[in-house]
């Protein structure tokens, strides 16, 4: 049900976009209002959510570790995986952000009933016909790794392909990166491989939500909603650029206009675009609100982004208060006979 | 082992596939073998915590304070505001469930709400209902739920489901820590005084006596008596054990299961032996006789309360710095929590091995060094003779600790003391140990018997991965360095794969040492005959 009324939530939405178009006094508030009001959510949300959490302190250093520390010298630390330097921090960061490394990590456990394979002349397993108990195995698990990295590098890709309606001359990098991911040409328009990669890579994250019995049940609302809402976006991308072209020029025109403070409405632009718009301008306003923080919030993770410097240097804790504690004194003077009795050495006689 | 707990082959009859309704509804059926008793009102009055009164968790009712859920939402907002760390966690999850099933609980049960990032949505589904827009407006619909009675049971059940291991955040592409989540949820429980006997006892009697047991100075100087004599029974030897001398260079400070509970005597011995031999210059203290901390269990105030007294026994001494001795959960607070809350040791030096002139530097500022990297070092300067075939009964595998591993990183210096001292070792397979160690399922004060068929469902992974090293190369013994490991490990072995023992890693280094003037061992730590004791002394 969640799934379901997640994607009316979404085919609503798109409606909503179309119907918009066909309605010239609406025109502008899809083409202009919305977005305007939606980058506006989109930062102001965004600075007030992160300037949230960086102003929220960081009581204890608890990173985890995941490799040897730095101990004796001629102990091999891993300086990355248990990192004590800035520059090990800041590289165990951009591989959990370039490379989803934890991610990477995935295995899935499974339980079989097929012995062990001995390497020892001892037999271990109950006598014929007893039941046996199951045990575990591990399998790799990369799927979601790689759906994830196909997913989040073309979406950027394709950010940075949109630069072009933005920026006047486009940027050359911007042309650059666009030849690259059309590298593949496949009739004409150019095809780009990210929008394949990234349709595919959707469509695999949506499929083991609704496949994979345990993804199914902890999902909710909002994790079908992002992932209908990022497809509806593609997906409208991918129509107006192979099937149905708009009208390019009008467009730049429009986009232009709106990063320029300069408005200019289009004059016949279809309906698709608007759809593509309406979605970003719900994707940006909805992004602060939803675990879409994900994005920020991974570089301020403490177990991820601090030091395993926790015994070489001091951390400070801003709200560090006095406790009640049981003083030595207050426990000799409990047991001062005992401890006399029994020879142990006492502050007061 | 009881007669009613299930056997092994049906206990790994798991279903991985959620059964039932959504995981919003939070009723929980408190069967018996699968949870903690409450804890006794008298340990609530002398640690000065909130609603001490006579419950049980199967109970109607909790008798919680007519405010409780004012209480809950209070501490809950305070702490949001306190801990990055717990606004960030309950605000970035995108629920990809990669930490599914890399939670032990969630592997041996198959309940759905130990997923770690179930365990987690069940206090986010509060967090979002009363601290964020959406939850606020469209309520279940995006997953947000009322606080209600029956929440806080459930969060009681599945928040004394969790052992802090810390596995999950291993896995996590964000690195959400679930035991952040649950020392918090454990923080909240404790404001309305739903707590379990088996954490808050020992915290109470660590509190008043400086140790989990209770035990009194004078038991305590009795039990590290009883075993200076039995050292000298085994070797001819009779080691100092100084207790509470001023002006010794070290404090050394140890997990009271060291001095009351087997096998961790035979590591208490070990280390004895060792500082004898080594003629290190130490003191043991009655007061600070206690390690490990039940606080991580319970707050963060009360970890610090309890932690306190090793700096200022230190201080009080006139030590110059610290060892600690072999356990998981009270080196979490060592290397994470200490220094930040009851430092700064300004008063202690830094640490320097007075045997090989080391310095420890990676511990310049908490001024405490763990005994293993001590011990590796000395091994590693050859100085101090050890005869690894003593060891020769056993053939070894090692587990490493959650705590030691994923929050220290103590990973090569228990390895490098073991292949010196024994010349068996198998590895678990790679999925199993170093930073994906798997827990003993009993850790975070869970090891108390009537929660019995849980901890044998939480601790299959790990003792599934001890039985293929069994069954593939003959292992007989694991080692380990956790309190917590030695208690709760044997039963468990013996249960999913009998025919393992559970060792510390300084019963080897006991075992394997050779004391000047000592007479030829016949036995090992344990009395056992020593097979074959004519071999030449391996190098050290």
């Amino acid at each position: 049900m969640k799934a379901f009324w997640s994607l009316v939530v979404v085919l609503v939405l798109a409606g909503i976009a179309w119907a918009g178009a066909a309605v010239t006094l609406l025109k502008p508030i899809f083409c202009m209002v919305v977005p305007a009001l939606a980058v506006v959510i989109f930062l102001g949300g965004l600075v007030a959510h992160v300037a949230r959490w960086a102003r929220t302190p960081v009581p204890f250093r608890i990173p985890t570790t995941c490799g040897q520390q730095r101990s004796l010298p001629w102990i091999k630390a891993s300086w990355i995986e248990s990192p004590w330097t800035r520059t090990g921090v800041v590289v165990r960061m951009a591989l959990e952000v370039l490379l989803f490394r934890s991610l990477f990590r995935n295995t899935r456990g499974a339980m079989t009933t097929e012995p062990v394979q001995q390497g020892h002349g001892s037999t271990a397993n109950a006598p014929d016909g007893a039941p046996v108990a199951a045990r575990l195995v591990y399998g790799e698990q990369k799927w979601l790794w790689l759906a994830a990295m196909a997913f989040h590098w073309s979406f950027l890709v394709v950010v940075l392909r949109h630069l072009r309606f933005f920026l006047e001359p486009a940027p050359a990098v911007v042309g650059a990166i666009a030849a690259v991911d059309g590298f593949f040409q496949v009739g004409a328009p150019v095809a780009y491989a990210t929008d394949v990669v990234l349709l595919a890579a959707l469509g695999y994250l949506l499929w083991r939500r609704f496949n994979d019995a345990q993804i199914r049940y902890i999902s909710l609302f909002q994790d079908y909603f992002a992932l209908y809402l990022l497809a509806g976006l593609a997906g409208t991308g991918v129509i107006m650029r192979y099937f149905v072209r708009p009208d390019i020029v009008a467009i730049k025109q429009m986009t232009l206009g709106l990063v320029t403070f300069a408005p200019v409405m289009p004059a016949n632009v279809s309906p698709f675009f608007f759809v593509h718009l309406f979605l970003l301008s719900v994707l940006l306003a909805y992004f602060p609100f939803s675990k879409l923080m994900h994005m920020p919030g991974v570089f301020l993770s403490p177990t991820r982004n601090l030091a395993n410097t926790n015994r070489m240097r001091r951390h400070v804790n801003p709200w560090n208060y006095p406790v009640k504690v049981h003083t030595y004194e207050e426990w000799e003077d409990e047991f001062r006979d005992k401890m006399k009795a029994a020879g142990l050495p006492v502050e007061r006689a | 082992m009881a007669d009613q707990t299930p056997r092994p082959e049906q206990l790994t009859q798991v279903d991985y596939r959620p059964k039932g309704k959504s995981w919003l509804d939070p009723h929980v059926d408190f069967r018996k073998g699968t949870f903690c008793y409450s804890a006794a009102p008298k340990n609530l009055i002398y640690l000065g915590l909130p609603n001490p009164r006579e419950w049980q968790p199967f109970d109607h009712d909790w008798k919680l304070p007519p405010d409780w859920k004012e209480t809950i939402l209070a501490g809950m907002k305070e702490r949001l505001e306190r801990f990055r760390s717990f606004r960030l966690f309950m605000d970035i999850c995108v629920r990809c469930g990669a930490c599914a099933d890399k939670c032990h609980f969630y592997l041996g049960s198959g309940d759905p709400k130990n997923m770690p990032v179930l365990r987690a949505e069940l206090l986010r589904s509060v967090y979002r209902r009363y601290f964020t827009a959406a939850g606020r407006l469209f309520g279940s619909a995006v997953g947000a739920r009322d606080l209600t009675e029956d929440v806080l049971k459930e969060w009681f059940y599945y928040f004394y489901q969790c052992t802090e291991c810390r596995r999950c955040s291993v896995f996590c592409p964000y690195g959400i820590d679930t035991a952040e989540v649950t020392m918090i949820a454990r923080e909240l429980l404790n404001l309305v005084g739903c707590n379990i006997n088996w954490i808050l006892e020992p915290a109470a009697n660590c509190f008043r006596t400086g140790n989990h047991l209770g035990i009194q100075p004078h038991g305590f100087k009795d039990s590290i008596d009883f075993a200076v004599e039995e050292l000298e029974e085994i070797t001819g030897i009779r080691v100092e054990a100084p207790i509470n001398r001023k002006g010794a260079e070290v404090l050394f400070v140890i997990p009271s299961a060291d001095y009351f509970a087997t096998p961790h005597y035979y590591t208490l011995l070990g280390y004895l032996m060792l500082f004898h031999e080594i003629g290190l210059d130490y003191t043991l203290s009655a007061f600070a006789s206690e390690g490990g901390n039940f606080g991580l269990f319970t707050s963060h105030e009360m970890i610090k309360r309890l932690n306190a007294k090793v700096y200022a026994e230190a201080k009080r001494l006139g030590v110059k710095w610290i060892i600690g001795g072999e356990c998981g959960h009270m080196w979490r607070v060592l290397h994470q929590y200490m220094d930040t809350m009851n430092g700064p040791a300004d008063f202690l030096e830094v640490p320097v091995s007075p045997i090989t002139r080391t310095r420890f530097d990676h511990a310049a500022s908490t001024k405490m060094v763990h005994i293993c990297e001590f011990t590796a070092d000395l091994i590693r300067h050859g100085r101090v003779t050890l005869d690894s075939s003593r060891n020769d009964r056993w053939n070894v595998t090692f587990h490493d600790s959650c705590n030691p591993a994923r929050a220290m990183g103590l990973l090569e210096e228990p390895r490098y003391i073991i292949r010196n001292t024994c010349r068996t070792f198998h590895e678990m397979p790679e999925n199993t140990i170093r930073e994906q160690t798997f827990c003993c399922g009993s850790g975070s004060g869970l090891g108390t018997d009537e929660n019995l068929e849980m901890r044998l469902r939480g601790g299959f992974p790990r003792a599934n991965a001890v039985r293929y090293v069994r069954d593939k190369h003959g292992v007989n013994v694991l080692a380990c360095i956790c309190a917590i490991d030695k208690a709760t490990l044997p039963p468990l072995l013996e249960y999913w794969s009998p025919g393992v023992d559970v060792a510390g890693v300084h019963e080897f280094v006991g075992n394997a040492l050779v004391m000047k003037g000592e007479r030829k061992r016949t036995t090992d730590l344990r009395g056992e005959p020593i097979p074959s004791a004519k071999q030449e002394p391996a190098h050290a």
